[in-house]
């Protein structure tokens, strides 16, 4: 964690809710060390041929602007208002009744005003109103318009990077106005002049090269995945044997890179390994791994929705080249809101496969007959439900789990009970957290949309506090320590911040659980857990 | 409109717009062809001869209602029955001896305005019609 | 004293000052009576339709409901068919509770800090009921106008005048007298209301600290508007017929503006104003509400395709341009290839 990040204690009573004695035009931003990403590398942006790549640094006066930086802005704007229904609403009928500020889990970490939803959309609708509307035109600042300056542009870069797009807001906005909406716009007009962070743009390149975030080459994925073979054989005591890229495999995989590359996802990406297998040796499951699409997250979302359709676009190519029939997805956030709200209109239609079917108990995925994928959690609850998984609980006895709803799957797709329904089901321990932060009103893991970086590590505790409180209450109340969720994100920034805010309580996926609990055909007695954990009974005390 | 690009959604919005413009004009084509001036009162030759009432006659168009309430007031409360106008001049406080005395075409007099501005005066339900005519 | 406040507040005088002294003084009549009302009215439906058109002029590229609630996946898992609807008759029901009941606001929860301990989130229902009544009683209001409009009166309009004066509040001194005519519920449940909504937004400081003067604007031209018409109502008194024979000239297009009391003109001339501001400003959610893309589409993007109007051919990184980059180590780690290599070094 970083050096210069506040302790606990103390970044805590830093906290006030007070508003500015200036009003929020006349204050203008200070960016803060600890509470932004880097720029973006140029090489990164150069790669996937986005414009104006440069070095710059946030901190220094000058960023190196193009020349008619402001033009370009005005341009991309209108197209964008062209573009976007939901822009023009968004940016037109937003009364200011407050009812967003305190949803944004940055607000109640930060208590900066303009971390309140209202005021992020007004940084860009002040600049709308005074470019686009007649009112903004003829009363300026009484309307609430202003002009794009420099100054301006820097705020919108400093929060547009403050927001994860997370929709919370969005729930309790009585017209719908959707501060993520706004966010990936805002995001995207930035991207036309250079601005972007590097923990978006470096994991973008790459995915576009490799087929993955984090730039592993094919040998090296599957050197990967080999590595966790090895290590569930010396658990289970059974070979788990992965397939890649195997043209005419009934089913095509993909999760989010990251669960092959870091603590706790590796032992949710070794829980489908052994899943998988099980599948295979009871029912004849035929599922195979794709290097070329080896990255179920897409940080071209956070870029732009071009970007995102580039980036997306390998699914369904890679499903076309293997001839699979439908895609099964592995545990990810945005990534689903990309498959269930974007994927099949950017990328589609999809008709080259079936409508997903699972082999093994029949069940005809109707929900998904377009777009041909299924998540993970919808696929597992129905083994569970149909009874095929054979299960020794009594495994995550040590175990007292709650589960945090990732935003995407619960906002932009509505996945509220079928991880519940799998929890409940592999683990005895389950305890939700209080109603107010769960399924549609959960709040973020504070580093989605592309802010799980390192150096931004005060906003990501700032924007992580909300959830991690509800956690310590389930900890002090129940003993909860266990964090679930079905997102890659979510596990590679709750460890920091449950070391940070609740230390007692470790981060896991959703198949990791699952995969504890199986019993494989012909496994060992088994000892420890994926973590290479004593599991519970088995302690000698 | 303004510019000629397309419109999305099209059956949906100008059918929401329709409606939305239907209902706002709702006056002007509920009204179409109607001539709808203040109905005419006739004043009984009582109270032709009358000449003034109990306040000057614009007064009374606007505020007879209240004046009605304060006499009710001053009668059932305050046991007092003789209002004095500005010009000093007595009168019985009373709605069915002294107003309906003189107006004693409620239908052609109260009715006629009170319809017009759609109001129900409750005064009625105790004051029955032209109480003088049927006594 | 905040000046975003004050502002409007002297804005509303100042419309308060033309109109009265424009009719007491310099007797402009037919100008507030006649020409400046029709002009608002124009406006008012133009400008609405062209705001309704401009946002209908952009598609919505994508499917972006917020889901509030479970999805339709497996057969056993009961769908919150109101709050993430896969089908449009749910999408009929969550619009109708969301522009009817407010529904999005019903939720509002406000946060509290407690200096960092367990932080809580407490179902907060006063704005809720502040908007609620607001707009209810101002359709109210609305509605009850229509007796002006209107010769014959619509029986359901007299019944709709029965149950607002259902209340026989009365009260009577040597000075005041209330009760006759009898006392509208709406008009004085839609100043309280306004008064709240004024106050909420002068004294929360977070919502103090995100309006703008066009914030305020609005409520004190509204509260003008409602202050105006109780006035006349109850204690300026105005002669009802008179002005009723004015607003049916005014839409048959026979008007002759009558010579009663600036106060009605001053009440006239606001709700002009604010019938020519309304498309202009973000009063224009009541129209805005309707087109919410996360509000309006069923959650159905996996199982029926939807599609982009601007859907454009992108660059991407082929699986051939991928496998002719990794070639080598892909064989050497034995991962299948579409083209071995070639034996002059690939």
């Amino acid at each position: 964690m970083a050096d210069d990040l506040p302790k606990a204690e103390a970044l805590i009573t830093q906290i006030d809710h007070k508003v500015p004695q200036t009003g929020w035009m006349d204050t203008p931003v200070t960016i803060r060390k600890g509470m932004y990403c880097y720029a973006s590398n140029p090489k990164s942006v150069e790669y996937v041929g986005l414009p104006h790549a440069r070095s710059w640094n946030p901190l220094e006066e000058d960023w190196k602007l193009p020349e008619n930086w402001q033009e370009i802005i005005y341009q991309g704007f209108r197209e964008r208002l062209d573009r976007f229904r939901s822009l023009k609403i968004f940016m037109d009928i937003c009364v200011r009744c407050g009812a967003c500020a305190d949803k944004c889990h940055f607000f109640i970490g930060t208590g900066d005003p303009k971390n309140m939803p209202v005021l992020r959309a007004e940084l860009l609708r002040s600049v709308y109103r005074n470019d686009f509307t007649l009112a903004g035109k003829l009363l300026g600042r009484v309307a609430g318009a202003r002009e794009m300056t420099l100054d301006v542009l820097k705020e919108w870069w400093y929060y547009l990077f403050q927001c994860t797009e997370c929709r919370r807001c969005s729930v309790f906005c009585p017209y719908g106005i959707d501060t993520a909406e706004i966010t990936i716009i805002g995001r995207e007009l930035l991207n036309l002049i250079g601005l972007n962070i590097d923990w978006i743009a470096t994991p973008v390149a790459n995915c576009y090269r490799t087929g993955n975030h984090l730039g592993i080459q094919p040998h090296a994925f599957k050197d990967m995945l080999d590595f966790f073979q090895e290590d569930i054989e010396d658990i289970t005591g059974v070979d788990v044997e992965p397939s890649f890229n195997r043209k005419g495999a009934d089913i095509l995989f993909i999760t989010p890179s990251g669960d092959v590359f870091a603590d706790p996802g590796t032992y949710t990406c070794m829980g489908y390994m052994m899943l998988f297998h099980y599948l295979k040796e009871r029912y004849g499951f035929d599922i195979t791994w794709s290097t070329y699409a080896s990255e179920g997250g897409n940080f071209g979302f956070f870029t732009s929705h071009e970007t995102m359709k580039r980036l997306n676009a390998k699914m369904y190519a890679e499903a076309k080249r293997l001839g699979v029939k439908w895609i099964l997805g592995g545990e990810c956030g945005h990534m689903w809101r990309v498959i269930n709200q974007y994927m099949d209109t950017m990328n589609g239609p999809a008709d080259f496969m079936e409508e997903p079917v699972s082999p093994i108990t029949g069940t005809v995925f109707e929900n998904a007959r377009s777009t041909k994928m299924v998540h993970i959690a919808e696929f597992l609850a129905d083994l569970i439900k149909h009874d095929k998984l054979e299960l020794d609980v009594s495994r995550n006895d040590n175990l007292k789990v709650t589960f945090h709803d990732s935003c995407n799957p619960a906002r932009g797709m509505g996945l509220l009970d079928e991880p519940r329904y799998v929890l409940q089901n592999v683990c005895r321990h389950f305890y939700e957290m209080p109603a107010n932060t769960i399924r549609e009103n959960t709040f973020c893991c504070g580093g989605g949309a592309g802010l799980n970086a390192g150096e931004d590590m005060e906003l990501r505790m700032c924007g992580g506090l909300p959830r991690a409180n509800a956690v310590r209450h389930v900890h002090e109340k129940h003993g909860v320590n266990m964090l679930a969720c079905v997102c890659a994100i979510d596990r590679a920034v709750f460890p920091a911040l449950m070391e940070y805010w609740v230390p007692e309580v470790d981060v896991t996926g959703l198949t990791e659980l699952v995969a504890n609990a199986l019993i494989m055909p012909g496994e060992k007695e088994r000892d420890i857990d994926l973590r290479g954990e004593s599991l519970s009974g088995t302690e000698e005390e | 409109m303004a510019n000629h690009k397309k419109m999305y959604d099209k059956r949906e919005v100008v059918a929401g717009l329709v409606i939305f413009v239907l209902i706002i004009t709702f006056p002007f084509w509920y009204n179409l062809g109607k001539a709808a001036p203040a109905p005419e009162l006739e004043l009984t030759p009582t109270a032709k001869a009358a000449k003034t009432c109990v306040l000057p006659k614009e007064e009374m168009k606007a505020g007879h209602m209240q004046l009605l309430d304060i006499w009710r007031e001053k009668v059932v409360r305050e046991g007092n029955r003789i209002y004095v106008n500005k010009s000093g001049k007595e009168f019985t406080m009373s709605l069915s001896n002294t107003c309906l005395d003189c107006h004693s075409n409620k239908d052609k007099f109260c009715d006629r305005c009170h319809d017009y501005a759609s109001v129900s005066p409750y005064c009625w339900d105790c004051h029955v019609d032209n109480p003088k005519e049927e006594k | 004293m905040n000046s975003k406040y004050m502002f409007s507040l002297v804005m509303v005088i100042l419309l308060f000052l033309i109109a009265y002294i424009g009719v007491e003084v310099a007797g402009l009549y037919r100008l507030f009576g006649i020409f400046i009302p029709y002009l608002a009215a124009f406006v008012f439906v133009v400008g609405f339709v062209y705001r309704v058109v401009y946002w209908a002029q952009s598609p919505v590229p994508f499917r972006i409901p917020t889901t509030c609630g479970q999805q339709r996946s497996l057969p056993w898992i009961r769908p919150a068919s109101l709050d993430n609807p896969s089908e449009n008759s749910g999408v009929v029901i969550r619009m109708f509770l969301e522009i009817v009941f407010f529904r999005s606001l019903f939720r509002n929860l406000r946060f509290n800090f407690n200096k960092g301990q367990k932080f809580s989130y407490e179902w907060e229902k006063w704005l809720w009921l502040g908007s609620i009544l607001f707009h209810w009683s101002f359709f109210t209001v609305v509605i009850r106008h229509l007796r002006f409009f209107t010769e014959p009166v619509p029986l359901c309009l007299q019944w709709l005048e029965k149950a607002d004066s259902f209340l026989r509040l009365e009260f009577v001194t040597d000075f005041v007298q209330i009760g006759l005519p009898g006392i509208f519920m709406s008009g004085l449940v839609l100043l309280a209301a306004l008064i709240y909504l004024l106050l909420r937004r002068m004294w929360i400081p977070q919502v103090n600290y995100v309006s703008f003067a066009a914030d305020f604007f609005p409520l004190f031209l509204i509260i003008g508007i409602a202050v105006s018409g109780i006035l006349m109502r109850y204690f300026a008194k105005t002669d009802i017929v008179g002005i009723k024979e004015f607003t049916m000239g005014l839409v048959t297009f026979h008007p002759k503006a009558p010579e009663v009391s600036g106060i009605f003109y001053v009440h006239l001339f606001f709700v002009s104003v604010l019938l020519a501001y309304f498309p202009f400003s973000k009063l224009m959610h009541f129209g805005g509400v309707f087109l919410s893309p996360t509000r309006n589409l069923a959650n159905n993007s996996r199982a029926e395709r939807h599609v982009n109007p601007w859907n454009y051919p992108v660059k991407i990184h082929t699986y051939e341009a991928y496998e002719d980059e990794f070639r080598e180590k892909m064989i050497e780690a034995g991962l299948p290839v579409e083209k071995e290599l070639t034996t002059n070094g690939g």
